[in-house]
């Protein structure tokens, strides 16, 4: 994986599927081999990209779901996009 | 390859990413000039139409499924690349590609963009519901946005009169503008391509777009209360309430007047031809056939006016959201609650609203179990039966047992779908990953008359002609097995009885004793296949009661010295299972495109209805109800 910045003092980079509702910060990586998703880590992250999931963008989780927190919606720079946590975990935030 | 083909027409494609109101943009562009089919050997929808140019000219348009990528991940996306690429044999090879884009929401459409110009057709993009964007304070500096991508592009307001003049100039250049040969390359990106293209749109956007600050107020107000995990899911309920009581009882009333403006004309068809085949022919098999198409359509218009009107507004995104981790239990999609709730009504409309879930595997499981939900059709067979056989006694002092009869076969329907669903899953789809569920919440925009009016009229057109010669033709070979052979002269038992339904009610009647049914249900199983309340009417004419508003009550009572308990119970468990519906299994074969899915339903419902009527007969026999 490549990294463009380098992690920003007193932040810890996490995977977004672990956050809580109402996290806000900005994509650091995207991580998808070793995720527990039904996809193929490559298939899985170029799907991430083309929903706008790139290293940069902000990102604030803004809803979700009743049960198990599951699944999320996800405001990245100006769209919204709902996913499931299982698939927010390889993408990783600071 | 040239851009002047058939008769001075040339070829365009509308392409764009889901929610860049490409639909609506289509509908401006074409009006009412246009013709939804089904692309060969694909259940995916191919919309295509004309548009007049002021000169006279005219361009053939075809609008193709959205897509984020032409990396194809669903059947309907594979259409998408192929028809862009030319590899689409039934498909003329477009001239040129219009993109559209949502002007609110630019990112991913201007990626999809510089994949799209990458190909190497000519392509223009339009930037669509201009006045949202402004109104919302995002300046876009159309030139230099033209300048950086190196394409033209154009500005829209397609739910608005006037809205598309200028697209309509530009397209007027652009189409005739002679762009010769053009070979279309592609490979599919890599991740870090793709990286880099989204790099490219952000760096294009920071130089061409000014966005506010803050995003749409009104969506992020709206969205506190429609995706709260407490409050959304209770305005879904409400929802969905309001939803399936308008098509179950406000699309009554309609129904009733076709009902009964068809059995007017069969009755004067009745009274005019002579006594004879032909009058039989006429009035139960033409009318009421046609007829029988006919009714379903009030509850489908009602049906698809609400999914019309939440899928503009962008709420269908929200409740699959809302309903995703319920429904994922059971490994359907969050978009398939509004399919089987529809179901309750009717499978019909059900069935066609499954084209909602973009996914196939989703969609079919949806159909497949969507039969199972306990339809209106099925309650005159319901409350005849319980009316006739469970006592109106009081359990725990206020539930009455009918009432409770009624509610337990309604959960047998839900339960086995969601079972019969997860058994799909674990069966046909068990080494196919399951797709993820991703998508984009789209801001909510209000929904425009026009284009609601428009996509009903095509759902309407679409019904009658896909499932009204399918249904019809079913409805005269039923009329056909109820009506064949003629009674003889001086016959004492009713027509039916001599017909080759009854010698097929008969012949099946070794297989159904084991349930504990006799040959007078077998008989009225068979013209029971048109319709599932058709089998009461049938029930009353093998037991020769003769109509009128007596009828139901006589049919009951009759019933009731006829059969044991356990007949009665086995029959009301036949029921929530079997495949008793000509039209639904005529729908299923349409909408999946493949005898092969319309056998598994008719199958696998079949399979439950006999083993659980076997169980629940033996049982009750054993209980001493035989």
């Amino acid at each position: 994986m490549f990294r463009e910045s380098p992690p920003v003092a007193g932040r810890v980079r996490k995977p977004l599927g672990g956050a809580e509702a109402g996290f806000r910060g900005r994509i650091d990586s995207i991580d998808a081999a070793g995720g527990s998703s039904g996809l193929a880590p490559e298939e899985l992250e170029r799907r991430l990209i083309e929903l706008g999931f790139v290293e940069g963008a902000a990102v604030e989780i803004l809803h979700e779901g009743i049960i198990g927190h599951d699944p999320i919606a996800v405001r990245v720079d100006n769209s919204t996009v709902a996913l499931r946590r299982r698939e927010a975990m390889s993408i990783l935030v600071i | 390859m040239t851009i002047m083909t058939d008769a001075g027409a040339c070829h365009a494609a509308l392409v764009g990413t889901p929610n860049s109101g490409k639909t609506a943009l289509f509908n401006a562009l074409t009006g009412s000039r246009q013709k939804v089919a089904n692309y060969p050997g694909v259940t995916v929808e191919r919309k295509a139409g004309v548009v007049h140019m002021p000169t006279g000219q005219c361009i053939r348009i075809v609008d193709l499924p959205g897509t984020y990528s032409l990396r194809a991940r669903s059947p309907d996306e594979e259409i998408t690349r192929d028809v862009v690429l030319g590899n689409l044999a039934s498909e003329t090879t477009p001239d040129f590609l219009v993109c559209v884009a949502d002007a609110t929401n630019l990112r991913l459409a201007l990626r999809l963009v510089l994949e799209l110009k990458r190909v190497g057709r000519p392509l223009i993009l339009v930037l669509n519901m201009m006045d949202i964007a402004s109104r919302r304070g995002i300046e876009i500096d159309v030139d230099k946005l033209s300048a950086a991508l190196g394409i033209p592009v154009v500005t829209a307001v397609a739910v608005r009169k006037g809205g598309i003049d200028g697209l309509m100039h530009k397209l007027q250049t652009f189409a005739f503008a002679g762009h010769g040969q053009t070979l279309a390359t592609w490979t599919s990106p890599s991740t870090s391509e793709l990286r880099a293209a989204q790099r490219e749109a952000d760096a294009i956007i920071a130089s061409a777009v000014k966005l506010p600050a803050a995003p749409d107020t009104l969506t992020t107000r709206l969205d506190a209360v429609l995706l709260h995990p407490v409050a959304g899911l209770a305005v879904l309920l409400v929802l969905l309430f309001v939803m399936f009581q308008a098509v179950f009882t406000w699309a009554q009333p309609p129904m009733q007047l076709i009902q009964s403006a068809f059995d007017a004309l069969g009755q004067a068809a009745h009274d005019t031809l002579p006594s004879g085949l032909l009058q039989s022919f006429i009035e139960h098999g033409v009318i009421a056939g046609v007829g029988s198409v006919i009714v379903f359509l009030p509850q489908i218009l009602i049906l698809f006016l609400f999914i019309l009107l939440l899928e503009d507004l962008g709420y269908m995104a929200r409740a699959a959201f809302l309903m995703d981790k319920i429904m994922g239990g059971a490994g359907l999609h969050g978009r398939a609650f509004i399919p089987l709730l529809s179901s309750f009504a009717c499978a019909i409309p059900g069935i066609m609203s499954t084209r909602v879930i973009d996914n196939k595997r989703d969609r079919l499981t949806t159909i497949l179990v969507a039969p199972l939900m306990t339809c209106s059709a099925r309650i005159p067979v319901y409350t005849l039966i319980i009316s006739a056989f469970i006592p109106s006694t009081r359990v725990w002092g206020l539930l009455n047992e009918q009432g409770l009869v009624m509610f337990g076969l309604y959960a047998a329907g839900i339960v086995s779908a969601l079972t019969v669903s997860f058994v799909a899953k674990q069966l046909f789809w068990r080494d196919e990953p399951s797709p993820p569920f991703m998508l984009e919440l789209p801001d909510y925009k209000l929904p425009r008359s026009k284009s609601v009016l428009l996509g009903l009229l095509t759902r309407a057109k679409a019904f009658l002609k896909r499932a009204g010669t399918t249904i019809f033709s079913m409805m005269v070979l039923i009329w056909f097995l109820a009506s064949f052979p003629r009674p003889p002269a001086g016959a004492t038992d009713p027509a039916i009885n001599y017909s080759l339904a009854a010698k097929i009610g008969k012949f099946i009647a070794p297989a159904l004793a084991p349930v504990g049914f006799n040959w007078h249900i077998d008989v009225a199983l068979v013209p029971g296949m048109a319709a599932r309340e058709v089998a009461v009417a049938a029930l009353g004419t093998v037991y020769s009661i003769e109509g009128g508003e007596e009828a139901a009550h006589q049919i009951g009572q009759t019933l009731a010295h006829q059969w044991s308990v356990a007949t009665a119970l086995a029959l009301l468990v036949w029921y929530i299972f079997a495949p008793q519906c000509a039209s639904t299994l005529a729908v299923i074969r349409r909408e999946t495109g493949s005898w092969k899915w319309m056998a598994v339903t008719f199958g696998y419902m079949l399979t439950l209805a006999y083993v659980a009527a076997f169980a629940t007969y033996h049982i009750a026999v054993a209980l001493g109800a035989g």
